[in-house]
């Protein structure tokens, strides 16, 4: 996507001619991002280093329980949120990716009633989760009548993330250069094939990271499942789309308001797994993207 | 194949990877559980065959009762793992909302129903029976370090939490000419809980009534913290968050007119620590009772009552609470 960047070699000569403020101004930069990182290694070691006893198989072998909160696990909430993500990725990312097709390949931007549908999904992407989440259960759990199941969860968080993965997936396909088109469209295709052939398979890394980014998102919500009645004590996996469920961030919250010292070592080691599902997911994201990634 | 569609594969197999990872989580039964969606109509799972019942008990309501459902639903899972009893906590009002729109079978509740929400339950159609299940003593506490105050009175918790005293009551002198004139650093629950109605209702005469510029938190821990982390600080919160904390915190006795009484469970049992002991409820839904396997549970939690409540760390009902408790849903389930 770098299409333009200073060659090396130009950086290096500008920084010559004034030391004391090109310095200043390189270190305010690495500070900024110390800040960022710092923050993210200073909370990975507390949460590790928390919850360091409880960080073994019975966490993910046993279910919670509140009685035993030495041994207590959290498998249920492991496969609850593992069920919503893997369903919300399946509803958000093609409808996600193919209104995004849409705005970028098809719609006519002269057209006043595209630009409201664009001014709109900016604004979607700002809304805070909890109003979803009173969307899911006004709507979704109840007038569709689909209860407290992962379904309204997913289909919540769905429409929670989309309007990031149109925006992100716009993005991308805005970066396909238009003589790619052109190109494509001379040579004879169709629109929908130079999209299918050359625009899409383009801007796959783009499209993957901001996807990803996405559900990395939906992973750490609560609030909305607040509103969905996730339980907080769930004994038993999810067994389909209609079942019962709990998800991590949920779970978290209720060990760390226990009164028991155990609750919140387990909450702890709960964040490490939760952390670790996230960067798992991220380090996909690289991964795709620096597979795939194309330069012209 | 392209190198197009090679990319484009390359996605959609990330995309599965992630989707069947969730698949493969549960032994996928399609369509097994559909009765979830209209949760306490009928259940056409539950069986009774061969003793082992199963089915789906949905709970719901207060977050200080959900750990005595939770103890009993794992207790009852050891002898019917087939019934799931998943326990939600939307708090006591957000479970009445949903116990009365017919989504939940029982609702945890930490106050008995308001009249508003009797009255949904009614437009609904839905009755219901309250059972006490277990009691709990409101522990007002101070940290180790405040000599001072060893027995309030009632009078002097009012002065402290009333909403006159706001930005007036500053240091503990305020509260009486006795004591330090330390600064006076309040803590309480936030004003969604049932402890926080609770306590404003016996204390200062009308329910959430309160001083507002007190720190409120939804998490009791962090009034612990906060407590004891202050010379002057006083919270109040549920008996096991103290006796959990009993290192870092102490319980003030509670002077009610007839002397100081400390909060304790033979105190809170005999009904000796007014007025802040207070019973803790559940609620059943009577067309959910039918069902077998809630009316396993039920049976179940009251004949077991004793050892769920030791096991979730609740102060337990006195013996004439517990046969109350049983022969009420000996009259809920004749009912039906």
């Amino acid at each position: 996507m770098a299409v333009l960047s200073t060659p090396k070699s130009a950086v290096q000569l500008a920084s010559k001619g004034r030391p004391l403020k090109e310095h200043l101004f390189r270190i305010a930069l690495l500070a900024s991002l110390a800040i960022a990182l710092v923050f993210l290694a200073m909370l990975i070691v507390y949460v590790v280093q928390e919850g360091w006893p409880r960080l073994d198989a019975t966490l993910w072998e046993n279910q919670p329980s509140i009685r035993r909160p030495e041994t207590a696990g959290i498998q249920s909430g492991i496969f609850g949120t593992l069920w919503i993500i893997g369903l919300t990725a399946l509803m958000a990312l093609p409808t996600g990716i193919l209104a995004a097709i849409y705005l970028e390949e098809y719609a006519d931007k002269s057209k006043w009633y595209n630009r409201l549908i664009e001014l709109n999904i900016s604004n979607l992407a700002a809304v805070p989760s909890i109003v979803y989440g009173i969307l899911g259960l006004g709507i979704i759990a109840r007038w569709m009548q689909f209860g407290f199941t992962i379904m309204t969860g997913a289909i919540t968080v769905s429409l929670l993330v989309l309007p990031i993965v149109i925006i992100s997936a716009r993005e991308a396909i805005r970066a396909v250069p238009p003589s790619i088109r052109e190109g494509s469209l001379a040579l004879g295709a169709t629109q929908w094939q130079t999209i299918y052939r050359q625009v899409l398979p383009a801007s796959v890394p783009g499209i993957a990271t901001g996807s990803i980014l996405a559900l990395s998102r939906a992973i750490g919500e609560a609030a909305p499942f607040l509103m969905l009645g996730a339980a907080t004590l769930v004994r038993f996996n999810p067994e389909g789309v209609w079942s019962s469920f709990s998800v991590l961030p949920i779970q978290i919250y209720s060990f760390i308001t226990r009164p028991q010292a155990e609750f919140s070592v387990l909450a702890a080691a709960a964040i490490v797994i939760l952390l670790a599902i996230l960067l798992l997911m991220n380090s996909v994201a690289i991964w795709l993207r620096n597979r795939y990634q194309k330069r012209w | 194949m392209t190198t197009g569609q090679r990319r484009l594969s390359a996605v959609a197999t990330a995309a599965l990877v992630v989707s069947l990872a969730a698949a493969c989580g549960g032994d996928a039964k399609p369509g097994s559980s559909d009765s979830t969606s209209s949760a306490a109509a009928t259940s056409g799972e539950s069986q009774a065959a061969g003793g082992q019942l199963s089915g789906e008990i949905k709970v719901d309501g207060s977050s200080t009762v959900a750990p005595l459902t939770q103890a009993a639903s794992e207790l009852f899972g050891e002898e019917q793992p087939q019934v799931k009893v998943p326990v939600a906590t939307s708090g006591t009002g957000g479970g009445f909302e949903k116990f009365c729109a017919g989504e939940t079978d029982i609702s945890n509740a930490s106050r008995p129903i308001k009249d508003e929400e009797k009255a949904a339950c009614e437009a609904k159609g839905i009755k219901f029976t309250e059972l006490t299940v277990a009691t709990d003593a409101l522990t007002v506490v101070v940290p180790k370090e405040n000599d001072w105050a060893t027995c309030l009175t009632t009078d002097q918790l009012k002065k402290m939490w009333e909403p006159a005293a706001e930005g007036k009551v500053k240091t503990w002198k305020d509260v009486d000419a006795k004591f330090p004139a330390e600064e006076l650093k309040l803590y309480g629950p936030g004003t969604d809980s049932g402890t926080f109605d609770y306590f404003t209702d016996e204390i200062n005469g009308e329910e959430g009534a309160s001083r507002k510029d007190y720190s409120p938190s939804e998490n009791d821990n962090d009034i612990v913290t906060g407590v004891s982390g202050a010379k002057g600080g006083l919270g109040y919160f549920g008996f096991t968050y103290f006796e959990e904390n009993a290192d870092k915190l102490k319980a003030v006795e509670i002077d009610s007119g007839s002397g100081c009484v400390a909060p304790s469970v033979e105190a809170a049992q005999g009904g000796k620590y007014t007025p802040l002991a207070r019973p803790l409820f559940v609620y059943v839904s009577a067309t959910a009772a039918k069902r077998p396997e809630v009316s396993a549970f039920l049976d179940y939690y009251a004949g077991n009552i004793g050892a769920i409540a030791k096991d979730a760390k609740f102060i337990p009902l006195n013996p004439e609470q517990e046969a109350k408790l049983k022969s009420d849903i000996t009259t809920l389930k004749s009912q039906g």
